[in-house]
């Protein structure tokens, strides 16, 4: 084979790895119940993989092939571990059987199963997410560790240990049943919308790393959509994303200042997703089951309504937030809430609304809140506190375009 | 697999139940014991005396070393045990959870290391 071919095949290997990666860690994992075992037999086949295939070609079916040697190799590792010669040869035997079986059958999708027991609620809350980026797409603890501020060896340490615990306290590879699903989907979707978060917030918008996760969040937001069709939050998180997404072009210009959603260039809008996520949104709906996915993206919703309409329906924004306030009393959304507030009724009556929250001590490193604050302060002419309040907000913000954006925003108070 | 359900409980408060509510709450106890065998997965299970019966003991230095009171000086004390055998922790924690004790404290949920097991992945 030439150099192009040895490149041809490295790249159907890649592609291979991208497309199969989590399902064959989830059919492996779910029969040991050991990710860390599948993962290591996994990363031996893709190896041989990419040894082999240039030379020999690539095989007709890739997934089934890297399975037969995944499979082979934790085989291997296990009769290692066994000293006994009845024992070998009946694993032997057993992994026979097994590859002869699976030659012409169809691999059965385990993800979601692989995904509800890394979201298991025995597992840390925080390392949830991380877990299923990394079983589900492989990712790297040092890819991970840089999306979610931790170091790398911190994260990889977490990592393996999860996935120990997942295999001795034995969390079982299943979809719960109806009457436990709500806290464990809610579970599996907020790791999902946690990895997309984390991509989205990207600072410069020019990590590649970050954006991937972005991405990836909005895969597997796909893939639980189509996995559950019948869970109408499920629909609404892929629209969430989706609109979020949508708008993306839009939010930085040419300069790579940040655009607020107010001024952005609806034209740079994806029209295709945007429509895309309405029909999610529509179908949830029909369901008849509120929940705060659903909520948030109709607000996302009203907001690209401006697309059609011209203006944006900011008493229809107040009453979703209303209603998400009621599931989700959480201070993020009550400023959003007092924002709307003051787009219907003033600045006042916004103002007002924030003030309510009072000295929630989290409010004290929470960027949103002092640029709210201030810009509302701003609006009444009210320019020592609203100096301070853009400090604050200053102060506290990690992306250089959304800083400079806050430090013009005060130079114009100050004149 | 085999679980230990470990139940805490603050000693002080059930000291001060009244009558009533002890003979409420031991009811509610054998309901659950009986419940565990009719599903079958009841291994075994006991009450333990309250911690000022513990007693600990350590050599140290080919000394014997007995302390009065229990191992650890905490909120909630252990009150007693079931050991029970499930497919998986979502069973496990399925019993938990209808234990009386885990509306007024908290259980753990200790899988069981089976020797044969800790004897290939640990000592390997």
């Amino acid at each position: 084979m030439t150099a192009i071919g040895s490149d041809i095949a490295r790249a159907v290997a890649e592609a291979a790895a991208r497309q199969s990666y989590g399902k064959l860690i989830a059919y492996l994992a779910a029969r040991s119940r050991d990710v860390a075992g599948a993962e290591d037999a996994l990363a031996d086949a893709f190896a041989a993989a990419l040894e082999q295939w240039p030379r020999s070609g690539v095989p007709e079916r890739p997934e089934a092939w890297l399975l037969a040697v995944a499979r082979r190799r934790s085989v291997d590792a296990v009769r290692r571990r066994l000293t006994r010669e009845a024992n070998r040869d009946h694993l032997k035997l057993i992994a026979e059987e097994m590859e002869a079986r699976m030659v012409d059958e169809d691999l059965p999708d385990e993800r979601l199963r692989l995904m509800f027991a890394c979201a298991h609620p025995a597992i840390e809350a925080s390392i949830r997410a991380p877990l299923i980026l990394q079983t589900i797409l492989g990712f790297d603890a040092a890819t991970i560790a840089s999306a979610f501020l931790v170091s790398p060896a911190a994260m990889s340490q977490r990592l393996v240990r999860a996935k120990a615990r997942i295999h001795e306290i034995g969390i079982p590879f299943r979809i719960p049943e109806r009457a436990e699903l709500g806290e464990r989907l809610d579970t599996v979707l907020e790791a999902i919308y946690a990895a997309f978060a984390e991509g989205w917030s990207d600072p410069a918008g020019t990590e590649t790393q970050r954006r991937n996760l972005a991405t990836e969040g909005i895969w597997l937001g796909r893939l639980v959509a189509s996995l559950m069709p019948d869970e109408p939050e499920a629909l609404g998180l892929l629209a969430l994303m989706l609109f979020a997404e949508a708008r993306r072009p839009a939010r930085r210009n040419a300069a790579g200042d940040y655009v607020p959603l107010a001024e952005q260039d609806l034209a740079l809008w994806d029209g295709a997703l945007i429509d895309e996520a309405e029909a999610l949104l529509r179908h949830a709906a029909t369901m008849e089951l509120i929940g705060r996915y659903q909520l948030e993206a109709a607000v996302q919703s009203a907001h690209v309504a401006r697309r059609l309409t011209g203006h944006t329906d900011w008493v229809a924004i107040r009453e979703l937030y209303d209603a998400l306030l009621s599931i989700v009393g959480s201070p993020v959304v009550a400023i959003n809430r007092a924002v709307a507030i003051a787009e219907a009724e003033g600045a006042v009556a916004g103002l007002a609304a924030l003030y309510v929250l009072g000295d929630d001590k989290r409010l004290n490193e929470y960027q949103p809140y002092w640029a709210a604050r201030a810009g509302l302060l701003a609006r009444l002419g009210n320019v020592s506190e609203a100096t301070e309040a853009y400090d604050r907000a200053i102060g506290l913000e990690r992306d250089p375009a959304v800083r400079r954006f806050l430090q013009g925003k005060r130079a114009v108070l100050r004149n | 697999m085999q679980y230990l359900l470990l139940i805490y409980n603050s000693e002080a408060g059930m000291a001060a139940a009244s009558k009533e509510a002890a003979i409420q709450m031991s009811a509610a106890y054998g309901a659950y014991t009986e419940a565990m065998k009719k599903a079958g997965v009841f291994v075994g299970g006991e009450r333990l005396r309250f911690t000022s019966t513990a007693t600990s003991v350590r050599v140290a230095g080919g000394k014997t070393n007995v302390i009065d009171g229990p191992y650890a000086d905490t909120k909630e004390q252990l009150g007693g045990y079931y050991m029970i055998d499930v497919p998986d922790m979502d069973a496990a924690i399925s019993w938990a959870a209808r234990c009386p004790g885990a509306g007024t404290g908290t259980m753990e949920v200790r899988p069981v290391w089976p020797m044969a097991e800790y004897m290939t992945e640990y000592t390997s």
